[in-house]
């Protein structure tokens, strides 16, 4: 083959593999890289009024958001809502994973039970929630109540708003990491714990020394994941405490959401977003980096 | 020294999964007893529902109120139709692009391709303000169409199609030519059907996902006509007042119920499923 048309043939797979991916780089292009640019080209303008069109105001949206208090509030919020339920969904994911997959009777409707809350929308979570959380009447108060404790609103006061909402996160999110576990699990090999015995190691110490190792990959993935979700999470706010009470539960999500629909006011929206996508950004960042060690992309 | 450790192992084995039996089955009964509580709410009498008592009188009324009250014939509708639209938008875009990704070279190819590994993290549901701005630039606010184009090039099938057809032997493509086929051809003929299971996976997470989706729909419908079950059961425990608790389970069992129907049936697929989408 000549030169020439070895070259030729090379543009036209060139065009064919453009042609494949046009229409998903279009929607891609309009659906996640133009947005996010125009968010942050919006976090840098005013609110636009009928009098005063929006203006360039540089980095002054993000200074008046700082020094927001309300702002504070939902950042720490969103900080301790991922700061607990991050790990504990992930520890108690890991539970059930070794729990699922040992030898054990009724091991189809234990592995379905931890699954369950996986199949559910976060919205019917949260109704089946507000059955537990009702003052008086709901099953934890009833529950206390024979221990002789005093009734308490559990999503209606400061103290306990948010922690109610990350219980129903970790219920709702560790079965989902468990199967990761799960999997991860089933490819070690029988023969790790049968030498394991020999050598005379424990129960304990083959997991910690030997299992926990070789799942650190899937704890990384899954971890990614539920930093993810600590933000994008928000579907039982609005069931249970709308952010309430006075902002105790409010997430950064929850707040965006408020500012661009109930406040209309999207340059405020747009600061905060951009914060989010970089911080998203970060675990994209740390991700790549950390994954370009193993050969996983190949 | 094996045959001498085979024989310890064997009591070993069976005293210990004992206490773990225990502590798997208590996790379990605890992780189910919302919905467990929810099925007792919604067959019992508001008065009923919170007394406990177990012989309190059963009754199919909670159910009867809650379908009267909305109209849920029609959400049921919406959500079929919007999981059909994205399901079918994700299969061809994302068949397309994960072929061009596997098997074609040209220059860019891999700095697309962790372009559209950012879109992982640059969620759909982070971007609601933005998107919602382009939908309804679009002319395409409260439409089905409208609540499912944004998922539809999803980067997570374009990824997960890329690896299936990656592992498809180079052989039998060339065999698919020598016969004649096209690259439309060998697509069609030699690696849709290789990655089938990775299709199933991927259908059944897409659907269960969006089944299940909320905040984007919220914002993008405004009617009767769009609004899927999980906004539609959002509105039906908004009016507190008048509804109480047990019609709330009624209506909660009734939304959850095909997916949940579906799960128990096919309950090693879908595990399957989101095993084999989970694992990269």
């Amino acid at each position: 083959m000549s030169n020439a048309s070895v070259d030729l043939e090379r543009r036209r797979i060139a065009l064919y593999g453009w042609m494949l991916l046009a229409p998903a780089l279009i929607l891609l292009i309009t659906f996640a890289f133009l947005p996010a640019f125009e968010t942050i080209w919006a976090s840098l303008y005013s609110k636009g009024t009928i009098r005063r069109p929006s203006q360039f105001v540089g980095f002054e949206n993000y200074l008046t958001l700082f020094s927001d208090p309300a702002f504070k509030k939902v950042v720490i919020n969103n900080l301790i809502y991922a700061g607990i339920t991050i790990p504990v969904s992930v520890a108690i994911a890991l539970g059930m994973a070794l729990w699922a997959n040992a030898q054990i009777v009724g091991r189809g409707f234990v592995r379905a039970a931890y699954f369950t809350p996986t199949m559910l929308p976060m919205i019917a979570a949260a109704n089946l929630w507000l059955f537990f959380y009702t003052p008086d009447l709901g099953v934890i108060d009833r529950i206390t109540a024979l221990f002789g404790l005093p009734s308490v609103n559990w999503l209606g006061q400061q103290e306990t708003a948010l922690y109610s909402v990350i219980g129903v996160t970790i219920w709702k999110e560790a079965g989902f990491y468990m199967i990761f576990y799960l999997a991860a699990l089933q490819t070690i090999s029988p023969e790790l714990r049968e030498a394991a015995t020999v050598e005379g190691a424990g129960r304990w110490t083959y997991t910690r020394r030997v299992v926990l190792p070789l799942l650190a990959p899937t704890t990384m993935f899954v971890l990614v994941n539920a930093v993810i979700n600590s933000v994008k999470l928000i579907d039982h706010l609005f069931i249970l405490t709308k952010g309430g009470p006075d902002n105790a539960s409010k997430l950064v999500l929850y707040w965006v959401w408020e500012m661009a629909f109930a406040y209309f006011d999207m340059p405020a929206a747009a600061t905060m977003t951009t914060l989010i996508l970089v911080v998203l950004g970060v675990v994209a960042a740390i991700q790549f980096v950390v994954l370009e060690r193993r050969v996983h992309y190949r | 020294m094996n045959a001498a450790a085979i024989p310890q192992q064997k009591p070993k084995l069976f005293s210990l999964p004992t206490l773990d039996a225990i502590g798997a089955w208590l996790l379990a009964i605890v992780w189910v007893s919302p919905l467990v509580f929810a099925v007792w709410a919604a067959f019992h009498t508001p008065d009923g529902a919170l007394s406990f008592k177990l012989n309190a009188p059963l009754t199919l009324e909670n159910f009867r109120v809650a379908w009267d009250s909305a109209p849920w014939p029609r959400y049921f509708l919406n959500t079929t139709l919007l999981v059909t639209v994205i399901l079918i938008g994700q299969l061809t875009l994302c068949t397309l692009a994960g072929f061009a990704f596997a098997r074609f070279q040209f220059p860019g190819r891999d700095v697309i391709f962790i372009l559209v590994l950012l879109q992982l993290f640059i969620l759909p549901e982070v971007l609601i303000v933005e998107n919602y701005v382009m939908i309804s630039r679009l002319g395409l606010f409260d439409t089905i169409f409208g609540i499912g184009v944004p998922y539809m090039a999803s980067a997570f099938g374009i990824f997960l199609l890329r690896q299936a057809f990656k592992s498809v032997p180079q052989e039998l493509e060339e065999a698919a030519r020598v016969e004649g086929c096209g690259w439309f051809g060998v697509l069609w003929r030699v690696y849709i059907p290789a990655a089938r299971p990775t299709y199933l996976a991927y259908a059944l997470v897409s659907v269960a996902t969006h089944w299940n989706n909320f905040l984007w729909p919220l914002i993008v419908t405004n009617s009767t006509s769009t609004r899927p079950l999980t906004v539609g059961l959002s509105l039906f425990g908004a009016t507190e007042s008048g509804v109480n608790i047990a019609v709330v389970s009624a209506a909660t069992l009734m939304v959850i119920a095909p997916l949940f129907v579906g799960f128990i049936l096919f309950q090693r697929q879908f595990i399957q499923a989101f095993l084999r989408a989970g694992i990269r």
